[in-house]
């Protein structure tokens, strides 16, 4: 069981606001009771996945390449050539 | 003209100027122009398509020979990137971003001369099972407009379906291109992980996350699958298919036990029993496999570890450097979280924060450590049962496709409908459903699953399958 202040953690470590009303703990709720399952595997000794073939350390030469500057483009707050943020020195 | 064609049929019609390659590209312009009203399956539609394809048709007048994919017009998952074309991944947080760069996928089938003629609805960010979770409107199954066409890749598979695209690109974390392609009667391969670029997918579940073709016939998934594959310097996980390809032509196909469950349609056990026979009649032999850890404990798993990977993921949407930034927002802390509430939809919210919560502190080993290593242990069921048969078969689906709005309310009851698909995309396994029946009526599906890079394996079995189909 999830608990309302639990959610609000959550949220803000997601960086994500989530409003009072909008109950997100019964739905996560019900799903980790779900996931619980898991706790039935006996997994005393075995390794953990992250990787289904366990490739490791892929390399390539480091060749610098001109790119398009297109992605600077993007940002939705710009100036000049700079993408621009709210200040962040006062809070 | 749109309805009966393949890739093959396509390619001799225009090599044999049946039809020019304009002509066919507007023959699928106004299919879509006829039926995606109803259907909605296109996003947005690219506007260059019929220069691309008198392109074609110049090196055709010159008696120049052309690739098998040459005009082949095909439809794109909007989350994956097409230079110069928005890309929204069904999101606000999207909804106005120009992709700035080409997926290797579509680079690769755009340099046979295929023709994009646009991109396709999904659930937002590729979390959903039914497309009901795009921002943009639900996609309706081309095979019955009030059910869902699955998902997430259900623009694409609905597509296809219709005959408004020959074939399409879609993608597959947990199911994604196989459980739409089975509820819309359509072929879907999920490709075995790594053997497929995934530079320029909108990343959700980096480790399980594989582009893969949605087509009307085995043949042609892997004319597209062949095009597309191979090593790419910009995806570290790419790698070069082997060489040798499986030269075998007697097989021995599982049945893992744990799959035929208690509440699965009639119609889906018939079907999947029939198939069985008929492959049988091909000299196709059957033992019964177990793959203990594959259903439930792939799901809970699967629900584990997909949400940690893309809260991680997500993380990049913060109203600074693209997409939706929350123009009220009076500090930066603001933007983040502003752009963010407002730029997401409920179940990419809910997954952000499952994953959030199992990567917290306290909860790490509990969830996300033990996933992984129940994620070893499914490895390993199909290591044990790939000892003794060639490939496994299994429904995509228990049950056929719902309603639309039918479980919405209830996340927990959409996520069961990937039931047997999930423990795949854990493996990093190749498979490939296959529609049952008639491909004009909802239809159940099997699943031909492949051991890592046997992709051969599964189109041979498949053919051999559709052989017996045509017979009728």
């Amino acid at each position: 069981m999830i608990s309302k202040e639990e959610v609000q953690h959550i949220a803000k470590l997601a960086r994500i606001n989530i409003k009072k009303e909008d109950d997100f703990s019964g739905e996560l709720s019900k799903i980790l009771d779900y996931i619980k399952k898991l706790k039935e595997v006996n997994i005393e000794g075995i390794e953990p996945t992250s990787h289904p073939f366990g490739i490791e350390n892929v390399q390539r030469e480091d060749i610098p390449k001109k790119k398009d500057s297109d992605l600077k483009k993007l940002a939705p707050d710009r100036e000049r050539d700079y993408i621009k943020v709210k200040k962040i020195l006062d809070q | 003209m749109t309805e009966g064609l393949t890739i093959k049929k396509a390619n001799e019609g225009l090599k044999s100027k049946n039809f020019s390659a304009v002509e066919l590209a507007q023959s699928f312009l106004d299919k879509i122009g006829e039926k995606d009203k109803k259907i909605f399956a296109f996003l947005n539609l690219n506007k260059g398509v019929i220069s691309k394809a008198k392109e074609v048709d110049k090196l055709i007048a010159k008696g120049k020979e052309i690739p098998l994919l040459s005009g082949i017009p095909f439809a794109v998952k909007d989350n994956i990137l097409v230079k110069g074309l928005k890309c929204t991944a069904g999101s606000k947080i999207l909804k106005d971003y120009v992709a700035p760069y080409t997926a290797t996928t579509v680079e690769r089938l755009e340099k046979e001369g295929s023709l994009i003629l646009g991109k396709t609805n999904l659930d937002e960010f590729a979390m959903g099972s039914s497309n009901e979770y795009s921002a943009f409107g639900a996609t309706h199954n081309p095979l019955d407009l009030e059910r869902v066409p699955g998902g997430s890749s259900g623009g694409s598979a609905a597509a296809v379906s219709a005959s408004m695209s020959l074939f399409a690109l879609g993608s597959d974390t947990g199911g994604s291109i196989r459980q739409p392609a089975g509820f819309c009667g359509v072929v879907g391969l999920k490709p075995t992980y790594g053997s497929v670029s995934r530079y320029g997918l909108i990343a959700m579940a980096s480790s399980l996350d594989q582009i893969g073709p949605i087509t009307k016939t085995v043949e042609d998934a892997e004319i597209v699958f062949r095009a597309m594959s191979g090593k790419d310097e910009m995806d570290s996980t790419s790698v070069d298919l082997p060489k040798v390809r499986d030269k075998k032509s007697s097989f021995k196909i599982g049945i893992p036990k744990e799959f035929f469950v208690k509440g699965m349609d009639k119609e889906v056990e018939e079907g999947i029993k029939d198939a069985i026979l008929r492959l049988e009649k091909q000299g196709v032999k059957f033992e019964e496999v177990s793959l203990p850890h594959c259903t439930d404990y792939a799901l809970a798993a699967y629900y584990i570890i997909m949400p940690s990977e893309a809260s991680s993921n997500l993380a990049r949407y913060d109203g600074i450097k693209y997409g939706f930034s929350d123009k009220g927002a009076k500090s930066l802390k603001e933007v983040y979280f502003n752009s963010r509430e407002k730029g997401f939809g409920k179940e990419v919210i809910r997954r952000i924060m499952l994953g959030t919560f199992a990567l917290s502190s306290g909860y790490y080993e509990a969830y996300y450590l033990r996933a992984q290593k129940v994620r070893t242990l499914i490895r390993k069921d199909f290591e044990s049962a790939f000892s003794k048969v060639d490939a496994i078969l299994t429904p995509t689906f228990p049950n056929l496709p719902f309603r639309i709005g039918e479980k919405t309310k209830d996340p927990l009851s959409m996520y069961l409908s990937d039931i047997f698909l999930v423990a795949v995309n854990l493996a990093g396994l190749c498979a490939i459903a296959l529609p049952l029946g008639n491909k004009k009526l909802l239809t159940p599906s099997m699943q031909i699953i492949g051991k890592p890079f046997a992709e051969d394996t599964i189109f041979k079995i498949g053919k051999l399958f559709e052989k017996t189909c045509q017979k009728e």
